[in-house]
């Protein structure tokens, strides 16, 4: 029996006659929680969502009401709200939906961030590649500002901001808060060194600057809807909300499904939801959250405490998908997209395709994630095409070790923790692939087999 | 006289030993305060450019002093110290401050693990050149790899490949293959040569340092991108391939380029010069100097450089030069055209030389357009030598008509010329015909030729001696390499010149010993101050009684001549 969704964010994504023009979206009772915000405090409004305990969609989940309290108030400098919409986590697709079909829930979202927070101005940062979700942001302001909805006296509440939609040149890098804030003031997307360059202290044009995710701030939408107390009662303490699951891989249904945070498992969520994998097939792994999130192998049994002290012992369809959950088991919930692989699934070049991907992101900057990235995928791709040894694994463990915690940004645990996970649980698969290939060359057959990567 | 900020001192740990270090210094400087040869190794970070970061060499250990949460209490150990708390990962010393009970470990497991991995990444796609790399002896990339590495290479993949030799200006040649991507040359560029030509395209490994399209780094500070390179990817296109650095031997000196004064050290061996780089002086340059002021040294091997000591153009003895230049300035109505190239010594001799034979003094000022960074629009180096030593009292004007209406009236008939080429500054070839020229300098010119009298004189690479600088500051510096075989040392002969006049028997005079007049007669030296003295970074003059005078010199680098003027108005501490 299917689970049923129950939808939040993406409540009218998909749904038949509803289009992303404004007049659809305030038919469906849209822009009321605007008209409320604005008649608020905004210290109000920034309690409310402290206390829904909100936590970051796009990757790290950090508490979004901290991150806001972290703000430098007393600078006197003007306040920045920036949206990051540069969704590019392999396996996440969700931003995208919010942009394309329900664009005014974000600006909503945004324009209550903003007036929560007194921002002077707010941006959207797009990715390059999303020129359909820029056109349409395009326009979805210009529809706002014409009914008063941001722009200057925002419905006569003596509260002006805009929103300036900036579309980055297509980089990875850019999804780094700092990264982003260096693109938009026109440089090259390096991440800053922090301390001293917090942006809730020194962001953009150095000046306080909150940066979202885009589910994020529609969640503050639905926050000031419910209150803090009401959203908090979605999903488990400290873990509060719906959350967006981005399924794909090995799957009947890929796709996206929302539900409260720890509603549905794993297990769940691949074969009620999703429909189960392929016929014939055996799940082999699932990687939770985005690909730079750590890998769960199937049989695995995951056991230990939870923050609260409960002990649990879980094999992997029952890990309940949240923040806290996901987390424990060693993995992380990022950015919801769920990545399933079955037993067809090749790890080394399921490993040599995630390398390929951060070595042509990695921007280069400092000197662990710019030299040792490219080397694993150089590894990698050296042991796909038929050139495997057995001390590589070693070596790739080595390698990631030496980046992790040691970058300027988290793309270095970002590009590390695959790499780890991966030969910590499939280690014998890696050095099984060195052996067979061995086996091949001795038999005086081609030592590679075929692949299916680009 | 310095003026000093004071700044608050802090305690803080460093490898279990307490270190006071001013508020606000980052763990790097911190740790080389402790002394004893200790160093954090880092590549990017340079004490005079904006912190980037990226290297990861500087990596340490660093922990705070416990307290609890709620209560704001210190949680004690077991031996009743304050428990320290370190952080999980290591951290950057660059960009890490020293705050109050700070502890750091600059050695520890996690420290050395650390260092050993960012040193193997920056190998993997290094081209390992050293044996044919100018950088080799003087090459972060080398030392810190012999300190810090592993010793063998565990990468079998193909390296990267880069542009080569790029000629990124007129001076700088570039090899991308080297490049540690550091940004120094580009953050120096941006910050200190206001010229941001410099930067990184491409991205991830395949980083390339380049110039902005269509540009070139043709700054006059471009060289000290060359210097500040931790490693052979910027070289210098006059000093490539020319000898290997660990050969040359070091002199400190100063730029006689202008009033500024650089702190410089000259690279030479066996007599020949082959660089000269900045040397650190935080009051005077900084670590930087002009690509200009390092290519004087090329004029001292000229072919018009003066080798003899002549009379009426025969070759004599230094001696014989020395006595017949004495002859021809006691015949009175002598006049004698001094230099502010001179070093403050030979301003002292041209100034008893003057006084003993009446002679009237004019000196001929050199001023240019400033830049405001190391290039002030005096350019000589020792204008303020001259007023200390009394050999001018007010600043020099820009040409010599004065003198030559006096030639032509008769009221001058010798003159004493100090490598001035005056036929250029206003005593037309004609009047100087009427008068005997005495030359002392270092190249022949068209006042040499017709000179009866010449006496040739060390440059500033062959001899020891002082300037005074634009602010006052009285910097020393050394010979490097010996002059043309047979030219003497320049005060020994003005000595002779000067002790002729009041028919003296010359005393042999060494620097040290000239020093014993010169620190008694000038009230702005102690005493007791002798040439040896001074110290290298240089010592800074009381500077009340020129301070009306209207020197030229605008805001620079390091000298605001508002702000230098009402400091030394009213001395610190009065």
């Amino acid at each position: 029996m299917a689970i049923q969704e129950q939808r939040l964010i993406f409540k009218h994504i998909d749904e038949p006659g509803y289009t992303n023009d404004i007049d659809c979206y305030i038919k469906h009772g849209g822009y009321e929680q605007l008209k409320k915000a604005v008649t608020m405090k905004p210290e109000d409004i920034c309690a409310e969502v402290l206390e829904s305990g909100v936590r970051g969609r796009g990757g790290a989940g950090f508490p979004a009401g901290m991150k806001w309290k972290f703000l430098d108030r007393k600078s006197g400098k003007p306040i920045y709200l920036v949206c990051n919409c540069d969704e590019s986590e392999p396996g996440t697709f969700k931003d995208r939906e919010i942009v394309h079909q329900d664009p005014h829930q974000l600006i909503e979202g945004m324009m209550c961030s903003a007036f929560a927070i007194q921002a002077k101005l707010a941006f959207i940062y797009i990715r390059g590649e999303f020129f359909q979700g820029y056109k349409i942001l395009e326009r979805a302001i210009e529809e706002a500002r014409e009914k008063n909805l941001l722009g200057d006296n925002i419905l006569g509440s003596g509260y002006s901001c805009d929103i300036i939609v900036h579309r980055g040149a297509g980089a990875y890098i850019c999804g780094e808060e700092t990264g982003l804030i260096e693109s938009i003031e026109g440089n090259r997307a390096n991440p800053r060194i922090k301390p001293p360059y917090f942006p809730a202290a020194l962001g953009l044009y150095q000046c306080p600057t909150i940066v979202n995710n885009v589910e994020t701030l529609c969640d503050v939408k639905h926050i000031i809807e419910l209150g803090g107390k009401g959203f908090a009662q979605i999903g488990t303490p400290g873990n509060t909300g719906t959350r967006i699951w981005c399924v794909s891989g090995h799957v009947e249904k890929p796709g996206y499904y929302e539900f409260p945070c720890s509603a549905v498992t794993l297990g769940q969520l691949i074969y009620d939801v999703c429909g189960g994998l392929k016929p014939g097939r055996k799940l082999k792994a699932v990687i939770p959250g985005g690909s730079s999130a750590k890998i769960l192998r199937a049989d695995e049994r995951f056991t230990g405490k939870l923050k609260d002290g409960t002990e649990f012992d879980w094999g992997i369809e029952d890990i309940p998908m949240d923040f806290d959950s996901l987390m424990a088991v060693g993995s992380m919930s990022g950015s919801g997209g769920v990545i399933v692989m079955d037993d067809s699934t090749d790890m080394v070049e399921a490993l040599a395709n995630i390398n390929y991907f951060y070595a042509h992101e990695s921007c280069g900057q400092c000197t662990p994630c710019r030299e040792g990235v490219p080397w694993m995928r150089k590894v990698t791709q050296r042991m796909v095409d038929g050139e495997a040894r057995e001390e590589d694994a070693d070596l790739l463990k080595n390698i990631a070790d030496q980046i992790a915690g040691r970058t300027i940004c988290a793309f270095g645990e970002a590009a590390s923790w695959p790499v780890q996970s991966f030969i910590a649980k499939f280690k014998d698969e890696f050095v099984q692939k060195a052996r067979e290939q061995a086996a091949r060359r001795k038999e005086g057959k081609a030592a590679a087999t075929k692949t299916t990567l680009i | 006289m310095e003026i000093k900020n004071i700044v608050e001192n802090i305690t803080i740990n460093i490898d279990g030993q307490d270190v006071d270090v001013p508020k606000g210094t980052n763990i790097i400087e911190a740790v080389k305060m402790v002394g004893k040869g200790k160093e954090v190794p880092h590549y990017c970070y340079h004490p005079k450019l904006s912190i980037a970061g990226n290297c990861r060499m500087c990596m340490v250990e660093m922990g705070m002093p416990m307290r609890d949460r709620a209560t704001g209490e210190a949680i004690l150990d077991d031996d009743g110290t304050q428990k320290i708390g370190w952080m999980p990962k290591p951290t950057i010393g660059c960009a890490t401050n020293a705050a109050p009970g700070m502890h750091i470990r600059t050695n520890s497991e996690m420290v050395k693990e650390s260092r050993n991995g960012v040193t193997e990444f920056l190998l993997i796609n290094h081209p390992l050149d050293c044996p044919i790399c100018d950088q080799a002896g003087e090459c972060r990339l080398q030392e810190f790899s012999a300190e810090h590495g592993r010793g063998y290479s565990r990468f079998t993949e193909e390296k990267n490949v880069k542009p080569k030799r790029t000629k990124l200006g007129p001076r700088v040649t570039l090899d991308d293959e080297r490049c540690i991507l550091c940004s120094r040359c580009v953050r120096f560029s941006k910050e200190i040569a206001n010229d941001d030509v410099l930067g990184f395209v491409d991205r991830g490994t395949y980083s390339t340092l380049t110039c902005y399209p269509g540009k070139e780094l043709e700054h006059n500070y471009s060289l000290n991108t060359v210097d500040i390179c931790p490693v052979g990817a910027l070289t210098s296109t006059d000093f490539r391939f020319k000898m290997r650095v660990w050969f040359l031997k070091r002199t400190h000196s100063i730029c006689t380029e202008s009033s500024v004064g650089a702190n410089t050290e000259i690279w030479s061996r066996e007599g020949k010069i082959y660089r000269v780089t900045p040397r650190r002086n935080d009051a005077v340059n900084d670590t930087w100097m002009t690509d200009s002021g390092r290519g004087l040294f090329k004029s001292i091997d000229a072919d018009d450089r003066l080798t003899h000591y002549t009379i009426d153009g025969v070759h004599k003895t230094p001696t014989q030069a020395a006595v017949a230049a004495a002859e021809l300035l006691k015949a009175g109505d002598a006049a004698l055209i001094g230099s502010a190239h001179s070093s403050v010594e030979e301003q002292f001799y041209y100034k008893a030389i003057a006084d003993r034979s009446s002679a009237k003094v004019a000196l001929v000022s050199h001023y240019d357009s400033a830049d405001g960074i190391l290039q002030s629009e005096d350019r000589t180096p020792n204008l303020r030598g001259a007023l200390v030593t009394g050999l001018i009292d007010s600043l020099p004007e820009a040409e010599l008509s004065a003198i030559a209406r006096e030639i032509n009236s008769g009221a001058v008939k010798t003159l004493f010329v100090v490598n001035e080429d005056v036929t250029k500054l206003g005593i037309p070839a004609d009047a100087l015909s009427q008068v005997k020229v005495i030359y002392v300098g270092t190249h022949a010119n068209e006042t040499s030729q017709g000179a009866a009298v010449v006496l040739p004189s060390l440059s500033v690479f062959e001899k020891d001696g002082t300037f005074i600088n634009q602010s006052f500051r009285l910097q020393r510096f050394k010979a490097a390499v010996p002059g043309p075989s047979g030219v003497t040392s320049d005060f020994s002969v003005l000595e002779q010149v000067a002790a002729s006049l009041n028919d003296e028997k010359p005393a042999a005079i060494t620097i040290d010993v000239a020093w014993e007049y010169i620190a008694k007669s000038i009230s702005q030296f102690e005493d007791s101050l002798r040439w040896r003295g001074i110290p290298d970074e240089g010592l800074a003059l009381d500077a009340k009684a020129f301070l009306d005078i209207p020197f030229v010199e605008t805001k620079n680098l390091k000298f605001d001549p508002v702000a230098f003027k009402e400091a030394h108005a009213t001395p610190a501490g009065a």
